[in-house]
């Protein structure tokens, strides 16, 4: 799960992705290098082997990533210029031209049906696609940082370099210097007035002076470093996600941090949730009765299936109830409730258990909490997922959408006016015209704010603030995630939506945070507000959750595979499971998601389809004359990064943290720097 | 197949592995010879220190070749210039910790860091301690780790205070692990000693013993003052409050609440005119002939007197005896002065025989002492008495839990022995059910407070008559407080045998131990005034068994009915021939 083993050189896609989106697409289209993407059609006719066509959400990159490990063919379309759907990241700017993208709402497409008109053969029926998404709604954005040109533009400029080499050090799930953060968190809570960055940051990045105040300027300067998710999510360490990371070998392409701290909102101050067996330990807030309690409850939770007589009784009642029932304190139940199952009112109690059972058994397994969340953002799964699909001869085209369908679905129409021929397609929900209803949204929205006192990941958890209020979710990323700037904080609120994304959320923010009522104003020293972050930038946006829908609600010709966007829920399962689901309905023979062969077991017969082979050289064993060179971990860290270069850089980690160093990849040196 | 990647088969990856393992053994042995000859014709080059590495790295386990390097190494200081040598031990130490990664236990490895660590002209501890604390992140129990830690600490002088918040960064982290328990046991007792060295013990005053001060340096010196006291009780509550399964907490609780330190005194002198004998008791086991014990009779020194234990197993015993010469104290018109001296603690205790008495003694009774009490050292009830009130509410919510059940039985009996037996005994009824591994230990243990119980029943009625029946006794222990008890009974129990120890009981006449198991009487050993003995219904089946009786001159009643003893052939005839003085045998 650290990254360790890339495979070695060779294809563009050992690259990691640090540079924005545009540097992305270009490194896949370098994959691609001397096929054009209409060569699936002129491959396809002999039939024995044909491919699916996709768009790329977590679940679509996952079927795709399957099927071509198991060497079926896969065209991979998207209409957009980037990937993975609504599970995107993005770059501030990128995020800036997705909103406008959206507000613009696109209708003059309809003239172009008579070019694909003419690909139609005899007899054959078409069923056209929905060409606007239209999964986002309520968009709105409202800018407080101060408008007003940034100065110190050389401090930061010289920032560049160190910051990318600094990455990686403090990605690993386990990394203890969280934990001291956790230590010495107190209440160092600085004011804007004070602000430096916290002592125990650990960037090496020489910031002495992070402006006292963050300009938009310079959010939209530094903006381009970081991604944004679209949706917020959180992997489960035990979750079906990992699990699938860790058995293809794709979470190869991708670094985690460990979540440090579960949080809760509760009556009007946030508190940490004790959730695990140190965590109970070390609380000031809990009584040693009530340590009892709930270590006591907890223990019973992770076998509850074991003692169906304690609480049978409830099988048809709220959890909630349950609890009550319980001999736990309230305190115990709000934490229960609402910060480690995570379930509504209306959960049942064997669900209730069930979630906190999961909880209770993703902790300590990379860390103290149960979550992990990737470096550069949730968009980076699906990427990875692609990036596996890829090197298993994948193709993908951005910017490029299919229009119809053709009869039962032998073959697709793409807005090129391109006929391509294919046996099954799998389809986000999005494309899909109105042959569906939309049970629920969710709404969502990240803001921007300023000064929090330590470098953390947090889940923090705010129960209704009224009875017609949702349950929000809140997840606090630090600079150290990569999702924001050195001295900012992401945060992501998520909710089931009522109304819009911002008359759901708007009360909890103001609870919260400091909503300047201008742009740049800062909170009258010594009143209340002065404590609360200051809010830099919002978005609110209202995302469909498709999530509920069966099959059985498109009426669809049976090899088109309908995948949902991203679900409410915090992990990641509901997709995994699609995925596995739509793979086993396609190739209901083969494995889902085998173990990627380690480099040194891959044949390379030399026939040139591909370029990969060479990468995958064995690398001859090499004791005796390195016997020391074993298992070094102080190796420098990659740093590649020239801006303009779309070369992809190999990592230097891959061939030094291998057991057998003497690798044999003349083609891509690592780029060291 | 387009585009299916091809992969080697198992049966290929098999046999390429085999071939590499061969490959790799070939070139092991290869070196492994080259180093031992290169050994045994003195060679003390940098080769070999290669040749070593290169061996030490895949197998760090193999202790003769680290012991060349330190070979190798201190013939190299010898021809090195300082920096050289400083540069030597410090590519000796990184290349330690590539053999501490392939196995972080390894013995050779954590050895030969310590020994580079001493010689190395610059040491550099900071490097060293964080090494150490990276390595007990990986696994924070790693006790070569934590040796080697303490070997830094110690040389780098690290204030105790840091150490001590090393101790809680580990506990915070996870609370399972006795190494950092302990070690702040250690640290606590430096940080936060107790104030006032000599704590008052009123009880002692009465007596005429004295009370040197170097009694025992040692034995306040792991105290803790009280505010630190508390802060830790709370640490250690919300420990066994969190996982009251988990012992590491639960013994560093016991420790907090301390263990009884025993004065070493003499705390009885027993003289017999009769016997002319005297028997003298220590607070705790000694070896009288090593420890300096004289003998004072009427302002003469006793030069002559032979110091023997109760027993001829014990080399230390907490009761000495020495035949006075014939006739000193015979004349029951006399009075004697007796004093005995135990030099080596520079600590007597006197003892007047009076005119007309057949013996006398000189004494602090168990009661004086409180000696059962301080099984817990807590000076304060207070403290007591509300960790007490706080693990009976943990009982509440567990009322399973060994350790708490335990723990409280402790605090009872060191809070109030007697007015809690009742309460005592029926924990050690659940002990003994929700615990059935340990339930002979937990019969002792009970059997044990039994029998001090009845010690201080039996000194607050101030009697010489020991009486414990019924009481499900499986052991028998404190016999040295029953140096001056005459009458005992035991019957009714589940004891198994007299231990040794039963010998003590200098003064005994009549012995009852009707319906226990009992076998063996090794402990009815030289008791000069043993009279009667009743083992009716025991497990007594070889006449060898009654063996030791034969020591006790004055035996004439023996009671062996209901024993397998009894239906061997010829049994009367035997028992008078290795018995002549009984003339009362029941069978």
């Amino acid at each position: 799960m650290r990254g360790k083993d890339f495979y070695k050189g060779g294809v563009g896609c050992e690259c990691r992705f640090k540079a924005e989106t545009q540097r992305r697409n270009s490194v896949f289209l370098h994959v691609q290098a001397g096929v054009k993407w209409w060569c699936v059609s002129g491959y396809n006719p002999a039939v024995e082997d044909p491919p699916s066509v996709k768009w790329p959400g977590l679940t679509e990159s996952v079927i795709a990533a399957a099927c071509s490990r198991v060497g079926q063919r896969v065209l991979h379309l998207d209409r957009r210029n980037y990937y993975a759907g609504n599970w995107a990241s993005f770059t501030l700017n990128g995020l800036l031209s997705w909103i406008e993208e959206y507000k613009k709402s696109p209708d003059d497409q309809t003239d172009v049906e008579q070019e694909w008109r003419e690909k139609i053969e005899e007899g054959e029926e078409v069923l056209t696609l929905n060409s606007v998404d239209s999964t986002i709604s309520n968009l709105e954005v409202f800018t407080y940082a101060s408008e007003e040109p940034e100065e110190e533009e050389e401090v930061k400029a010289t920032s560049v370099g160190t910051q990318n080499s600094s990455g990686p050090d403090d990605t690993t799930p386990d990394k203890d210097d969280d934990e001291e953060h956790q230590h010495q968190e107190p209440e160092n809570e600085q004011t804007p007035e004070t602000q430096e960055e916290p002592e125990n940051e650990p960037q090496p990045e020489p910031v002495p002076e992070v402006k006292k105040k963050i300009t938009y300027a310079k959010l939209i300067k530094e903006g381009r470093r970081f991604n944004i998710d679209l949706v917020s999510k959180l992997l489960y360490s035990r979750g079906l996600l990992v699990d699938l990371l860790i058995k293809s070998n794709v979470s190869r392409y991708a670094e985690f941090k460990n979540l440090s701290r579960i949080l809760t909102c509760r009556n009007g101050k946030i508190e940490q949730v004790p959730c695990s067996r140190a965590d109970v330990f070390g609380s000031k807030q809990l009584s040693m009765v009530e340590k009892r309690m709930l270590m006591k409850f907890l223990t019973f939770c992770l076998d509850f299936e074991q003692h169906p007589e304690e609480f049978q009784d409830f099988s048809q009642k709220p959890f909630w109830d349950y609890l009550r029932s319980r001999s736990l304190t309230e305190n115990l139940q709000h934490f229960v409730f609402s910060s480690i199952a995570m379930v509504d009112q209306e959960t049942l109690t064997e669900e209730g258990l069930r979630a906190t059972q999961h909880f209770l058994r993703c902790l300590g397994r990379y860390g103290n909490t149960p979550f992990l969340f990737p470096l550069y953002g949730l968009g980076e799964i699906p990427q990875c997922f692609c990036r596996m699909c890829a090197v298993f001869g994948g193709i993908y085209c951005l910017r490029h959408s299919v229009q119809c369908l053709v009869n039962m679905v032998k073959a697709v129409i793409d807005t090129h006016g391109q006929r391509i021929s294919c046996s099954h397609l799998v389809v986000e929900d999005g494309y899909i015209r109105d042959e569906q209803r939309t049970r629920s949204r969710f709404s969502e929205r990240c803001i921007y704010y300023n000064f929090s006192p330590c470098m953390q990941i947090s889940l923090v958890t705010v129960p209704p603030l009224d009875s017609s209020s949702p349950a929000v979710r809140m997840v606090e990323l630090s600079s150290s995630s990569m999702t924001c700037m050195p001295g900012t904080y992401l945060v992501h609120l998520t909710c089931s939506s009522v109304g819009s994304a911002r008359e759901d959320l708007e009360p909890v923010i103001s609870k919260l945070f400091y909503v300047p009522s201008s742009p740049g104003e800062e909170p009258a020293p010594g009143c209340e507000e002065e404590q609360k972050p200051v809010t830099l930038w919002i978005m609110f946006f209202n995302m469909r959750d498709s999530s509920g829908l069966d099959p059985s609600c498109y009426t669809l010709p049976t090899n088109v595979h309908v995948c949902t966007g991203p679900d409410a829920s915090l992990g990641n399962d509901y997709s995994i499971t699609l995925a596995e689901s739509v793979f086993r309905q396609l190739l209901p023979d083969e494995e889902f998601c085998p173990p990627a062969p380690n480099p040194e077991d891959i044949i390379y017969d030399g026939d040139g389809t591909q370029t990969e082979g060479a990468a995958f050289q064995e690398a001859g064993d090499a004791l005796g004359t390195s016997a020391a060179g074993e298992e070094e971990e102080e190796e420098p860290q990659e740093n590649d990064q020239s801006e303009e270069s779309s070369e992809p850089a190999a990592s230097s980690e891959s061939a030094a943290q291998d057991s057998t160093n003497e690798s044999e990849v003349p083609e891509t040196p690592p780029t060291l720097e | 197949m387009h585009g299916r990647v091809k992969v080697k088969s198992t049966a290929q990856q098999e046999e390429e592995k085999r071939k590499g393992r061969e490959k790799k053994l070939k070139v092991y042995l290869t070196v492994r010879d080259a180093i031992f000859s290169k050994r045994s014709n003195g060679e003390l080059d940098e080769e070999a220190l290669q040749f070593t590495q290169q061996l030490l790295c895949s197998n760090p386990d193999f202790a003769t070749l680290w012991n060349y390097r330190r070979e190798i190494l201190l013939h190299l200081e010898t021809v090195k210039e300082e920096d050289e040598i400083q540069k030597l031990y410090e590519a000796e130490l990184f290349f330690i910790e590539t053999c501490l990664k392939m196995n972080p236990k390894s013995y050779g490895s954590w050895h030969h860091r310590g020994w580079v660590s001493s010689r190395l002209p610059r040491p550099d501890w900071t490097r060293e301690l964080s090494l150490c604390d990276r390595c007990l992140s990986l696994d924070d129990r790693n006790f070569h780790c934590w040796d080697y830690r303490r070997l830094v600490v110690k040389a780098s002088g690290v204030p105790v205070d840091q150490e001590l918040q090393f101790t809680d960064r580990l506990i915070g982290s996870n609370f399972s692990n006795y190494s950092s328990w302990h070690y702040r046991s250690t640290l606590l007792p430096l940080l936060h000693p107790e104030p006032g060295s000599e704590p008052a013990s009123p009880c002692r005053k009465q007596n005429n013993t004295h009370t040197s001060p170097t009694a025992s340096p040692q034995t306040h010196s792991h105290r803790v003052c009280e505010e630190q006291l508390l802060k830790e009780y709370e640490l250690v509550q919300n420990a066994f409050f969190t996982d009251p399964n988990d012992q590491s907490a639960w013994f560093y609780y016991r420790w907090l609440l301390g263990r009884a330190e025993r004065e070493e005194l003499i705390s009885c002198v027993y003289v017999s005119r009769e016997g002319e004998r005297v028997a003298v008791a220590f607070s705790k086991p000694v070896n009288a002939l090593t420890e300096g014990l004289m003998l004072v009779l009427d302002g003469q020194q006793q030069q002559r007197v032979e110091w023997r234990s109760a027993h001829p197993r014990f080399r230390h015993s907490p009761v000495w005896l020495c035949e006075l010469p014939p006739g000193s104290v015979s004349d029951i018109n006399n009075e004697h002065n007796l004093t005995v001296h135990w030099m080596e603690k520079h600590t007597h205790r006197d003892c007047a025989l009076y005119t007309g008495r057949p013996e006398s003694w000189c004494r602090d009774s168990a009661t004086d002492q409180e000696l059962f009490r301080s099984e817990l050292s807590v000076e304060k009830t207070s403290v007591l008495q509300s960790e007490l009130q706080s693990c009976t509410q943990l009982l509440e919510l567990e009322p399973q839990n060994k350790w708490c059940l335990l723990t409280i039985v402790l605090l009872m009996r060191a809070l109030d022995p007697l007015g809690h037996e009742k309460e005592t005994l029926a924990h050690f009824q659940t002990l003994k059910e929700v615990d059935p591994m340990r339930s002979s230990y937990y019969s002792d243990l009970c059997s044990k407070f039994m029998i001090e119980n009845t010690i201080l029943k039996m000194e607050y009625a101030e009697v010489r008559v020991f009486s414990l029946s019924d009481k499900n006794l499986s052991t028998l222990c404190h016999l040295d407080q029953l140096l001056l008890v005459t009458h005992i009974n035991l019957s009714s129990n589940q004891l198994v045998r007299f231990p040794p120890q039963f010998s003590m009981l200098q003064c005994l006449e009549v012995l009852e131990a009707d319906d226990n198991a009992i076998g063996n009487l090794e402990g009815l050993y030289h008791l000069p005034k043993l009279e009667e003995v009743s083992l009716k219904n025991n497990q007594i089946s070889k006449l060898s068994d009654l063996e030791p009786l034969a020591s006790c001159p004055r035996l004439t009643r023996l009671d062996l009915r209901g024993n397998p003893v009894t239906k061997t052939a010829n049994i009367e005839a035997e028992l008078a021939q290795l018995l002549p003085s009984v003339t009362d045998l029941l069978l």
